[in-house]
């Protein structure tokens, strides 16, 4: 699809002048995808805005640019990693720290936790549980539009493995920290797999930070496999820096009776791509997407959700939310499936977006498909402004205007936030949306990084 | 209303399509295919102007660059441009005294399709403009319009006797670089309506347009213009149908209206081109692009649109708001029954201050029909206080049918308020249940929840044809129940 040949030549290039060394690495089951998902990217390309998926997200500028990718870090690398301290007080989980996709040395690289539930790097655990590997790897990331998709199993190189027995409740979560720092401009894909088996429980945490101030790109793919009767949770908190981008694909493929919950809250980045893709594989099955994203400067966030009902009695449900300020871009596309004898289906959607100046622009796309008529289906979008009648309210009270629209905007905000269940998570992302909102940009005001000096823009 | 209660019944147990016949006129035509010679031969007929022949061939050139667009929600088999007869014209009989005068079998086609073209018979203030194949046989109640300055011809006629006001205004909304099907019509249309609605004249009567799709193998390609000046009104009607045939036969019109300062413009369509066989087999492919640019102030367009026929519908009547405080509206029921497929919406470009739209899109789905919402609200830069209103409702009849939405926003303008909401459903077994229980048949209590749900849009039709849209929304569900 993408006419831009030049890109293409120079993945191809990464991928000939590297791929001994990429397999060289990890398991033959996992090197078993590589050429042919390489000649699908071949075939697809990076998309461009033509590709209806991505028609107001542009990644050229991006995918242009000369990276250093490496495939073997070396251990000095992984200093700042050890140093990194996770801010969110009293939040007690299970972490991995991973370091532009690879695993530093302070832990185990795979470790089992007292509740026989087993996390780490997915290259060990290719080694150690072939069978649990070749069940479920490469099974639910599935694409014939998105060559994304196919370049990162071609490439990539290690990733997080979690995988939770049958009947285990995990009380605390698991938390994934995806640090990157370089000294040049790098190009980063990691592949993950959660199997969550009969029965079970947990929550997954994945926090993304960078560095350093140069420029990144992250394509990153997730596969999350949810079996009968299990719950599981998502939470995706990003905050990067201005020059980085950030890709994602999330595919949660659920088991009947499954429940699952995906939050993507996105507080600082350059450009934002989070496609999330649920399959409702069973009857009963219930679905929760959110998203929040606040961006101002140039910052570009775009969220893609497919919903896909392919058993009668599912629910689910999607709400995103946004707030635009400076000439920040905003994008939006959900889309429910319902097939064929998908009866019995409800599913809601919902979006909406708050613009707070005239260069911010936002762009969404609700979209419903059903093929199947015992279905209670709805979508709303909105954009606008706050609203005038609750700020009188609230200015009426003795309120000023400047602290009503930020309770206002919090409140939107908040929506959002509370469905987090983990407590001391919510109260800081709480906290940071409201520092956020009030322009002590929460990224900044920690950050040695200054990547705003540095910006070429 | 009781009689016509009684009439509805009867046309729901005898069902089918009604206006499926066909006339056997002696026609004219030209061979099949396409090709700049084809174009010029199509203009020499018309006795057109250079500059309209110019206009054709730049059409067709660009035509020939394009490719058939592949992203509706549609399944269309491929068409080839070349087996299709551009030019198909009833033959004038010699025998006739006078221009005015008409063929006594057009008439009678005319008049079993409940279309009068004679003026003193005709229900009061309607002017009819009948189309036929290639050609407006009759405009009535010309000399009435013209007293009050309005002009209401064919578009042949209106090259002819207002070639300025045509020059001037063909083309300015839907360019010929459009799209791939606005270029082709662009290249070969061959009439259509024009009118022209002076300053501050109030159009008395309703004026419509008749298009009847009569020959074989032809493909009907008509272009209207519609053009109302500064504190103008006209409320404007448009129906369509075409006989029984087992072959796909292809409609691809252009209809573009001007809305100067505080004018308004109506305009409504009953589409009901043969859908097709109950298998699938046959149908008109109605491909039309609709656009009306408000380009005053307070300018005011409004589009109703009640689509039942054709096989495969692909149509997307739009308002460009361009003058400030202009308001465009779009109201629209489409039925899928059997194995037809619609894939229709609006585009509503805002670009001048506080402009404001609304939609409201009802789709119903039998049978095996594919209907699909497909809208655009766009809100420019400087379009500051924009509002939009938007709903699409879906009904599903049966659990083979597919109903889908695609809206798009895009607001670059803080001030803007877009507002989007969509259902899709079923109609609740509770109600029926109602209904049945008040001794109303299953079969008549879904007519009657159907009619209710279409009741906003149905509404906003002129009082004739709202009796007729009502009889099509049951007369096309037929047979869709049990």
């Amino acid at each position: 699809m993408s006419g831009n040949s030049e890109i293409k030549d120079r993945y191809l290039k990464l991928y000939k002048d590297n791929i001994e060394r990429i397999s060289g690495n990890s398991s033959p089951y996992i090197n078993f995808f590589r050429e042919a998902a390489f000649e699908k990217f071949k075939t697809l390309g990076v998309p461009s805005k033509k590709d209806e998926a991505y028609k107001y997200t542009n990644l050229d500028t991006f995918f242009e640019h000369d990276y250093k990718s490496y495939f073997m870090p070396a251990p000095s690398d992984f200093k700042k990693a050890e140093e990194f301290r996770c801010d969110v007080p009293d939040l007690d989980t299970h972490g991995i720290i991973l370091l532009n996709g690879f695993y530093p040395t302070i832990y185990d690289k795979l470790r089992q936790l007292p509740s026989g539930v087993w996390i780490g790097s997915l290259n060990e655990a290719a080694i150690k549980f072939p069978d649990k590997i070749e069940k479920h790897y490469g099974k639910y990331a599935q694409s014939e539009t998105d060559g994304l998709i196919h370049l990162n199993t071609s490439l990539a190189s290690d990733g997080v493995f979690v995988y939770v027995p049958e009947g285990v409740t995990l009380t605390k979560p698991v938390q994934v920290v995806n640090l990157v720092q370089s000294e040049e401009d790098m190009f980063n894909q990691h592949r993950n797999l959660v199997i969550v088996e009969k029965n079970a429980e947990i929550s997954l945490i994945v926090c993304d930070h960078t560095l350093s101030p140069q420029k990144f790109l992250t394509n990153a793919v997730t596969e999350v496999f949810v079996g009968e009767n299990s719950h599981f949770d998502i939470i995706r908190v990003q905050n990067e820096h201005n020059n980085a981008c950030k890709i994602t694909h999330t595919f949660i493929h659920q088991e009947k009776e499954s429940v699952t919950s995906s939050n993507n809250i996105t507080l600082h980045g350059g450009l934002i791509r989070n496609s999330t893709y649920h399959y409702l594989g069973g009857e009963k099955a219930e679905s929760y997407s959110y998203g929040l994203f606040l961006t101002d400067k140039w910052q570009h966030v775009d969220n893609y959700v497919n919903v896909d009902h392919a058993f009668p009695n599912c629910t689910s449900n999607q709400l995103f939310k946004g707030v635009l300020d400076d000439m920040s871009t905003g994008a939006f596309a959900g889309r429910i499936l319902v097939r064929k004898d998908a009866q019995g289906t409800n599913a809601y959607q919902k979006n909406n977006n708050i613009l707070l100046t005239d260069d911010a622009r936002m762009f969404t796309k609700p979209q419903l498909e059903i093929y199947a008529d015992d279905v209670k289906c709805s979508h709303g979008a909105t954009i606008g402004q706050l609203d005038d009648d609750a700020l009188f309210y609230l200015r009426s009270r003795g309120i000023n205007k400047r602290d009503a629209r930020l309770m206002l905007m919090f409140g939107f905000a908040h929506e959002l936030i509370k469905n987090i269940k983990i407590e001391p998570l919510r109260d800081r992302m709480d906290n940071l949306v409201m520092q956020r909102l009030k322009g002590e940009l929460s990224r900044c005001a920690s950050c040695l990084v200054k990547c705003d000096n540095l910006q070429n823009k | 209303m009781e009689k016509d209660q009684n009439k509805i019944l009867s046309d729901v147990t005898s069902g089918e399509y009604k206006y499926g016949f066909y006339s056997d006129i002696e026609t004219e035509q030209i061979p099949k295919g396409l090709s700049e010679e084809v174009i010029k031969v199509i203009s020499k007929k018309k006795d057109e102007p250079d500059w309209l022949l110019e206009f054709r061939l730049k059409s067709y050139r660009h035509w020939l660059t394009l490719k058939m667009p592949a992203w509706a929600h549609l399944e269309i088999p491929p068409i080839n441009y070349q087996d299709i007869i551009y030019y198909a014209a009833p033959r004038k009989k010699e025998t006739l005294k006078s221009v005015d005068d008409i063929d006594p079998e057009l008439k009678k086609t005319f008049d079993k399709l409940g279309i009068s073209l004679e003026e003193q018979k005709h229900l009061a203030g309607v002017a009819v403009d009948a189309v036929m194949d290639s050609v407006s046989v009759k405009t009535t109640f010309r000399e009435t319009l013209a007293e009050l300055g309005i002009i209401f011809c064919s578009f042949s006629e209106a090259v002819k006797e207002y070639p300025e006001l045509v020059k001037r205004y063909l083309g300015t909304v839907v360019p010929y670089t459009d799209n791939f099907f606005a270029s082709l019509n662009s290249a070969v249309f061959s009439d259509g309506s024009f009118c022209y609605i002076p300053k501050g004249v109030r159009c008395p009567m309703e004026l419509s347009t008749y298009f009847r799709i009569n020959s074989a193998n032809t493909g009907q390609f008509e272009r209207t213009l519609l053009v109302a000046d500064e504190e103008s009104y006209v409320s404007y009607l448009e129906g369509c149908t075409a006989p029984m045939r087992d072959e796909n036969q292809l409609h691809a019109a252009i209809v573009e209206i001007v809305v100067e300062k505080n004018a308004e413009v109506k305009y409504s369509t009953v589409q009901n081109w043969y859908p097709g066989s109950r298998e699938g087999k046959g149908g008109i492919f109605n491909f039309v692009t609709k656009r009306g640019m408000c380009k005053g102030e307070n300018s005011k367009i409004s589009w109703t649109q009640v689509e039942t026929g054709s096989a495969i519908t692909w149509k997307y009547p739009s308002c460009v708001l361009r003058g400030d405080n202009s308001i465009g509206e779009f109201y629209s029921v489409a039925v899928t029954n059997n194995y037809q497929q619609a894939d229709t919406g609006t585009k509503m470009i805002h670009v001048g201050k506080n402009t404001k739209s609304t939609i409201v899109s009802k789709g119903i789905s039998a049978g095996r029909g594919q209907n699909s919402y497909r809208g655009l609200v766009k809100v420019l830069k400087n379009a500051a206080y924009a509002r939009n209103f938007s709903q699409c409702d879906s009904l599903l009849l049966g659990d083979r049918c597919g109903a889908h939405t695609f809206p798009y926003l895009e607001v670059e303008n803080q001030t803007a308020i877009v507002e989007h909401e969509a259902t899709t459903s079923k109609i609740g077994e509770d109600q029926i249940f109602y209904c049945n229980q008040r001794g109303i048949s299953t079969e008549d209590a879904i007519a009657l929840i159907v009619n209710g749900y279409a009741r906003e849009v149905l509404n906003k039709l002129p009082m004739e044809f709202a009796v007729e849209a009502q009889k099509l929304l049951q007369i096309s569900l037929e047979g869709s129940i049990g």
